[in-house]
């Protein structure tokens, strides 16, 4: 464990694996993450985020490997970790029948703060997560959003070295979410915290994140910033929603010079290149020269649900079970795809 | 976005165990009294059941010679009072609501989660017993221990409150269910039915004269009948302490084990 504690990164796994039973719901899992960093953690539900998050902060033993958070060893210290960690944890855990200030100082005692300390930091984060007057009302009568900024609050109440945000906007109104988001932007930026993020949310990991991870079915499999991963994707796509053969569609557009890759995901094909603008007509031409059908044809760059689709073979967002394949070879069996030279 | 370079140092500290205590037993006693609905029925049923008892037993009880029945039903007025009251139910809405995890990723005692509770519930129920004793006096019951006797009491009785509490704890702890917590009421029953609820012990004959020997609120309602009718009779007190604590082994061990089960990592 001491080359763990001494990578100085604020978040570190090594073989990470959890079982249920006969179930491995995290399988092998190496994180590192930097301090000062906001991780984003990419999942589908049943991925692993949760349990992977629960071990992180104590709440769950692993089944195998190592965890060094905060610098000190999961496993063997709990109880250094729970004193510089913060958790906001799914569904925002709140005690309703408390007022907001009430929660707030009964956090900062549990955690070992004074009074003077507990109402500097009361202060502190009034301003920060503006909760307002709404602090002497009864937590039952909060918004969803005031929930998951006082939910915050109290897990930045002792000035946490890590914070854990687990699904922290899931449920929320765009308007609630843009909030969080802020927040979260602000605590990392002010205050320096470190921040383990969870979410669905492919735009939630772009905006906030400085890196991100993909989990999917208990594996890491892809780790970078977002600006990586997506060029790593191509820079730009050429997405055709078909109405006829998708076979003859793809054999027509891997005959296309300059088109490094095409996926096919159900009725729509989705075709990699470097110059989208310049390739656009050429593919709409190739179709349109084998009597193939084109409901839609899009250019775009690339996103982060593209990325996901890449490595796990399913988007993120619309719940679809398309499939594909890529060139290093890590998507499933079952998947019509092909890349050209 | 850059990462940011230098990060915070905490400000928590291990608070010490009393202080985890104090604090978990702060919000306990906040939530009680935002409770009334527990608080409320467990003032009006000892009452209603007292005056019905007395009231319609009284002439054909005191036919037993030496018998103050109005003495001898008002300490199971007050067990019927202190008996089943917890904050189990808030523990259950904890376990759900992701609270209880909050709780526990702190670095607060383990044991103070529980004992933070209880305290708060012993609080509550020797609260409980000055309308009892209040009943009791407007009814013209006479302790022959005096105030002492009285405080002595209530004491008892909150002792036997405070130890019962483990059963819905434990149940509670174990399985986050709050039907499951109502499951424990159903222990209320053979212990305060099997036992010499209506008539003296040495009255009582056949198969429930033998399960009352071995039920130990026996014992505690013949210590707590002590005080008022017979005065100081420390063999009587200690047998009624003796049988509290026998139970609150059982069930503040069930209670500890279902704790560590809930708190710790599987």
């Amino acid at each position: 464990m001491a080359n763990l504690r001494e990578n100085n990164n604020a978040i570190s796994t090594r073989g990470l694996v959890r079982e249920f039973g006969e179930v491995r719901a995290v399988d092998g899992i190496d994180l590192d993450v930097r301090q000062g960093e906001v991780y984003g953690f990419l999942g589908p539900n049943g991925a692993g985020k949760t349990t992977v998050i629960r071990m992180l902060i104590t709440l769950l033993a692993p089944t195998a490997g190592e965890i060094n958070v905060a610098g000190h060893d999961v496993v063997r210290e709990p109880q250094e970790v729970r004193l510089r960690i913060g958790a906001a944890l799914q569904d925002a855990a709140l005690d309703s029948k408390q007022t907001g200030l009430e929660l707030l100082r009964l956090q900062g005692k549990l955690y070992g703060l004074s009074g003077k300390e507990i109402e500097r930091r009361i202060g502190e984060l009034s301003s920060l997560v503006d909760i307002g007057e709404a602090m002497n009302r009864l937590i039952s009568t909060y918004s969803g959003g005031m929930k998951r900024r006082l939910d915050l609050a109290a897990a930045l109440i002792h000035n946490p070295e890590v914070l854990f945000l687990d699904e922290p906007t899931t449920g929320l109104d765009p308007i609630s979410r843009a909030r969080i988001w802020q927040e979260v932007r602000e605590i990392n930026a002010e205050l320096g915290v470190t921040i383990f993020l969870t979410t669905q949310y492919l735009e939630e990991a772009d905006a906030l994140a400085h890196r991100v991870g993909i989990i999917d079915r208990g594996v890491l499999a892809a780790q970078g910033t977002p600006a990586d991963l997506k060029r790593a994707r191509g820079s730009d796509l050429i997405v055709a929603k078909l109405d006829g053969d998708v076979e003859a569609a793809m054999e027509a557009v891997r005959s296309i010079q300059s088109v490094a890759h095409v996926e096919a995901h159900g009725q729509e094909l989705t075709v990699s290149v470097a110059n989208g603008a310049a390739l656009i007509i050429t593919v709409a031409l190739a179709l349109d020269q084998r009597g193939i059908g084109v409901q839609e044809l899009t250019l775009r760059t690339p996103t982060l649900d593209d990325v996901f689709l890449q490595v796990t073979g399913g988007r993120l967002q619309e719940g679809a079970t398309a499939t594909a394949e890529i060139s290093d070879g890590s998507a499933p069996p079952d998947a019509i795809a092909e890349t050209s030279d | 976005m850059a990462a940011v370079v230098n990060g915070p140092t905490t400000l928590a500290r291990r608070g010490g165990f009393p202080a985890d205590v104090s604090t978990v037993a702060e919000r306990a006693l906040r939530s009680v009294l935002r409770d009334p609905e527990v608080t409320i029925p467990a003032m009006i049923i000892p009452v209603f059941m007292y005056i019905m008892t007395v009231g319609a037993l009284n002439d054909f009880a005191e036919s037993i010679p030496g018998l103050d029945y109005k003495a001898f039903q008002l300490p199971v007025a007050v067990l019927f009072a202190v008996t089943g009251i917890s904050r189990a139910i808030t523990v259950v809405t904890d376990i759900q609501s992701g609270y209880f995890d909050r709780l526990v990723i702190s670095p607060v005692n383990r044991l103070a989660l529980l004992l933070g509770l209880m305290i708060a519930d012993f609080a509550l129920v020797v609260a409980l017993t000055v309308p009892v004793v209040i009943m009791g006096v407007i009814a013209g019951v006479s302790w022959e221990t005096g105030v002492p006797g009285i405080l002595v009491f209530m004491f008892l009785s909150g002792l036997w409150g405070l130890i019962f509490t483990g059963f819905p704890y434990a149940i509670a702890l174990k399985t986050g269910n709050p039907a499951a917590v109502n499951i424990s009421f159903l222990l209320f029953f053979p212990f305060l039915f099997m036992t010499s609820l209506f008539v003296p012990q040495e009255a009582m004959t056949g198969w429930l004269a033998a399960v009352a020997d071995y039920n130990p609120v026996t014992y505690l309602l013949a210590a707590l009948r002590s005080l008022i009718s017979e005065g100081w009779e420390p063999l009587t007190l200690l047998k009624g302490i003796a049988a509290v604590l026998g139970v609150g082994i059982v069930s503040i061990g069930l209670a500890l084990a279902a704790l560590k089960g809930r708190a710790t990592r599987k």
